[in-house]
């Protein structure tokens, strides 16, 4: 065997592989390190954690949630810790630092509830009273007021589904038909008919009502209709508090969001996350590739096509708030503003396509992976070797011929490396997203049922933007900071779950290239 | 006819003998071939013989693989060869503009040094060439894929795995499936440009074999390093070095009789000129 002088074995043995292994060691610790810290955080927020009842020396009660505890500031002993404790239309704050000296006496009563409102976040307490227009439950009643309460509460939901369904399908379908028309006698019937029954509906959700005591004797009714989840977590066991867990994760990934993105789900931002990165990859991958195809095969190999290469490189590098401002002066206001002249005249001066929109944010996307298509696709092209283009020009195939029988499908692996590198560029830019379409909050997703099914010019939402959005643009940060870290695990999935069906879609064509299907 | 009197024809006689002057399949004037303004070939004329083994002999870089590739007019791809001088293919200048350069290269067949099987199954690979001609109904194909096949000797070896990956194959076999998937578009030419350098010693057999086999319905032109390889297959040989034809003549003959000094110094290997 040869042997190297000392200075060159230097990073192969001794202190310098001590030194290259420890690096990759690093990254590798910092990597884990930031997973676990969003994963931990962020999948805790959903466990329900217990309520304590706490006493302090000076004879006030309240009850809530411990979150975390810390030294005093200033102060050599003695610390501090934080309650979440709710009731925030009573006290006018949900959160309360407490001195742990100033503690008499902390209990876990079985009968504290948490109570997820539609308004005012969420309550801590006792449930006194459940009142039905018949009859009426108290505490005594154990088993058989949460029964009811449950029932009832079903019922509510009940009501509020066949209400939107009555909104959404009946009543919004007509008042756009009356837009567009005047109104005939019937249609007037019809329409004051739906009104009378969506009232109806709402009235019979008012029905049932709690009344609520929270530990401090501030007494608080509300009706069913205003309670998203009622929960004794005192009460539950583990097992119930892991479905509990469950049921809140996939409220998370399946509702839309509430309070100003600071509470509720987030899957507006999920979809539009997905549907803006699929839509860029279907815009990038032609471009890039058909580019790649010119650069590597059709151009002749000179100067000039060098200098195309090399600025084709280069822009890879151009930061993205940069693409951002591109795509709102030439996509937004140029191409979208001329659409608009020409196709929606009747709308303006309210822009259909002149606006920030999905279509926009995914162009701009593409414009910006477009390089790294091109030089993945070139790479690939490069590396087929001469002599299969050769064999197939010598069986009698003309240039074109070869290209798309032998050399393409040779470079689809390539073509797919390009554009998972964009996918992963891609799904996590959220600078450009700010300027070209995405929105904090998107009352309708992109597809629906309505024709056209996908609405292109619509603005949505995107995890990202939800994460900057909720984290400091929210009134409660407390509140948000869980929901930031879950929003954070979740695009972190959301990528690695595209980027592995990109992955997976190579490996059947790399697998098929070397072993063809039987015919 | 060619004028017997001129003095290229004089040339060409100094260096050429035995070669029949009847069923010429290529002929070659005046080629000059460059690269890159590196000349590769000058002043070439010699004609290849119909359903004949011809061979190419001669040092690295003496422009054999040049000569071949000329055939085919593979150098068409390269933006920086100029060539000048005709090769007639059956009495047709192959550089005339009427000329279907994709016809010529079915006309004239091309197998490499290294086997270069398409990374698709082997029905594929052989069917390859008859797809890119005018459809033939599937029956047919498969007809004409076996003949191919049994023509390159491998239909024994491949008939029950033909939807398997022809880069499954050995090397060897992979070299004969490529000679299966250029005789599958009927050509009348087969340029061999080292089919057996990469090959060991068995299949290097089977190759030489196969090339004997074929020279009764083909013109076989084959460029090689190996001397045996030539004095075992080949009826003509074609010694080049510079660029230049320096002896052509019946494989016997050259080799056992060589006229010039130099062609005897590199057939038995003597580097001394």
């Amino acid at each position: 065997m040869r042997k190297l002088l000392p200075r060159r074995r230097l990073l192969i043995e001794g202190p310098g592989a001590w030194l290259a292994a420890g690096g990759v060691a690093l990254s590798l610790l910092m990597v884990l390190a930031l997973l676990a810290l969003i994963a931990g955080r962020g999948l805790a927020h959903f466990w329900p954690p217990d309520i304590e009842a706490v006493t302090l020396v000076s004879g006030e009660r309240f009850a809530g949630q411990p979150v975390r505890e810390q030294g005093l500031p200033g102060q050599a002993s003695g610390s501090e810790r934080l309650y979440r404790t709710g009731n925030r239309d009573l006290d006018g704050d949900q959160w309360r630092w407490v001195e742990v000296n100033a503690i008499d006496t902390r209990t876990t009563p079985e009968d504290l509830v948490i109570i997820e409102r539609r308004r005012w976040g969420p309550f801590i307490g006792r449930l006194l009273r459940l009142e039905g227009p018949e009859a009426q439950w108290t505490a005594s009643d154990g088993a058989a007021l949460w029964r009811e309460l449950e029932e009832r509460m079903a019922r509510v939901s009940q009501l509020r589904h066949e209400r939107d369904a009555l909104h959404n399908h009946r009543l919004e379908p007509l008042a756009e038909h009356v837009d567009d028309s005047a109104m005939s006698p019937s249609e007037e019937d019809e329409l004051r008919e739906i009104k009378a029954r969506i009232l109806a509906l709402q009235d019979a959700m008012q029905r049932d009502h709690v009344v609520l005591e929270s530990l401090s004797g501030q007494r608080l009714e509300l009706s069913l209709e205003a309670l998203i989840e009622v929960k004794r977590p005192n009460a539950m066991s583990l097992l119930a508090k892991l479905a509990s867990w469950g049921e809140g994760v996939w409220r998370f990934l399946s509702e839309g969001p509430r309070a100003a993105n600071t509470a509720g789900g987030v899957w507006p931002a999920i979809f539009g996350t997905v549907m803006m990165v699929l839509l860029m990859s279907v815009l990038v991958t032609p471009f890039g590739v058909l580019a790649a195809v010119y650069l590597n095969e059709v151009a002749p190999q000179g100067r000039l096509t060098r200098l195309v290469r090399i600025g084709v490189r280069n822009l890879a590098g151009v930061p993205s708030i940069v693409y951002g401002v591109f795509g709102l002066g030439v996509f937004v206001y140029g191409i979208g503003g001329s659409l608009d002249s020409l196709f929606f005249a009747d709308e303006l001066p309210s822009p259909t396509f002149g606006t920030g929109g999905l279509l926009w944010a995914s162009l701009t996307l593409a414009l910006l992976t477009l390089p790294v298509v091109i030089v993945a696709t070139e790479e690939g092209l490069a590396r087929i070797p001469d002599s299969q283009r050769e064999g197939a020009l010598a069986l009698g195939a003309t240039r074109s011929e070869a290209l798309r029988r032998v050399v393409l499908p040779m470079a689809v692996p390539a073509m797919l490396t390009g554009v998972i590198l964009a996918i992963a560029r891609a799904a996590g830019e959220v600078a450009p997203l700010m300027l070209v379409g995405v929105a904090k909050l998107a009352s309708q997703v992109p597809v629906d049922d309505e024709f056209p099914f996908i609405h292109l010019e619509r603005k949505f939402m995107h995890l990202g933007y939800h994460i900057f959005d909720a984290g400091f643009h929210g009134g409660d940060v407390q509140a948000a900071m869980p929901l930031v870290y879950a929003t954070a695990l979740l695009l972190v999935l959301v990528i690695v779950v595209l980027n592995l069906t990109a992955i997976l879609l190579r490996h059947t064509i790399r697998a098929r290239h070397v072993v063809q299907a039987h015919r | 006819m060619a004028d017997e009197t001129s003095p290229r024809q004089a040339a060409l006689h100094e260096v050429v003998q035995d070669i029949p002057r009847e069923g010429r399949c290529f002929e070659i004037e005046e080629l000059s071939v460059a690269y890159a303004g590196k000349t590769a070939l000058s002043g070439l004329n010699l004609y290849v013989p119909r359903h004949r083994v011809t061979a190419f002999i001669g040092p690295s870089g003496c422009g054999k693989s040049t000569l071949l590739r000329a055939f085919n007019r593979l150098h068409d791809l390269n933006d920086d060869v100029d060539r000048q001088g005709r090769i007639m293919l059956e009495g047709q200048e192959i550089h005339a503009p009427e000329v279907d350069v994709a016809d010529l290269r079915r006309r004239v067949g091309m197998v490499f040094q290294t086997p270069n099987p398409f990374p698709m199954s082997i029905y594929e690979n052989v069917a390859f060439g008859l797809r890119l001609q005018a459809a033939l109904p599937k029956r047919r194909r498969d007809e004409v894929i076996e003949w191919a096949l049994e023509s390159a000797a491998l239909w024994d070896e491949v008939k029950h795995r033909l939807h398997d990956s022809a880069l499954s194959l050995s090397g060897g076999q992979q070299q004969r499936l490529v000679i299966a998937r250029t005789l599958a578009v009927q050509p009348e030419v087969l340029l061999l440009d080292e089919p057996a350098s990469a090959l060991d010693p068995i299949s290097t057999l089977k190759i030489e074999e196969l090339i004997r086999t074929l020279k009764s319905h083909l013109t076989l032109v084959l460029v090689t390093h190996n001397m045996q390889q030539a004095a075992r297959v080949s009826d003509y040989t074609a010694f080049l070095e510079g660029g230049e034809l320096i002896e052509y003549g019946a494989t016997d003959t050259l080799f056992t009789n060589p006229r010039l000094a130099r062609t005897e110094n590199y057939i038995t290997g003597r580097t001394d000129r």
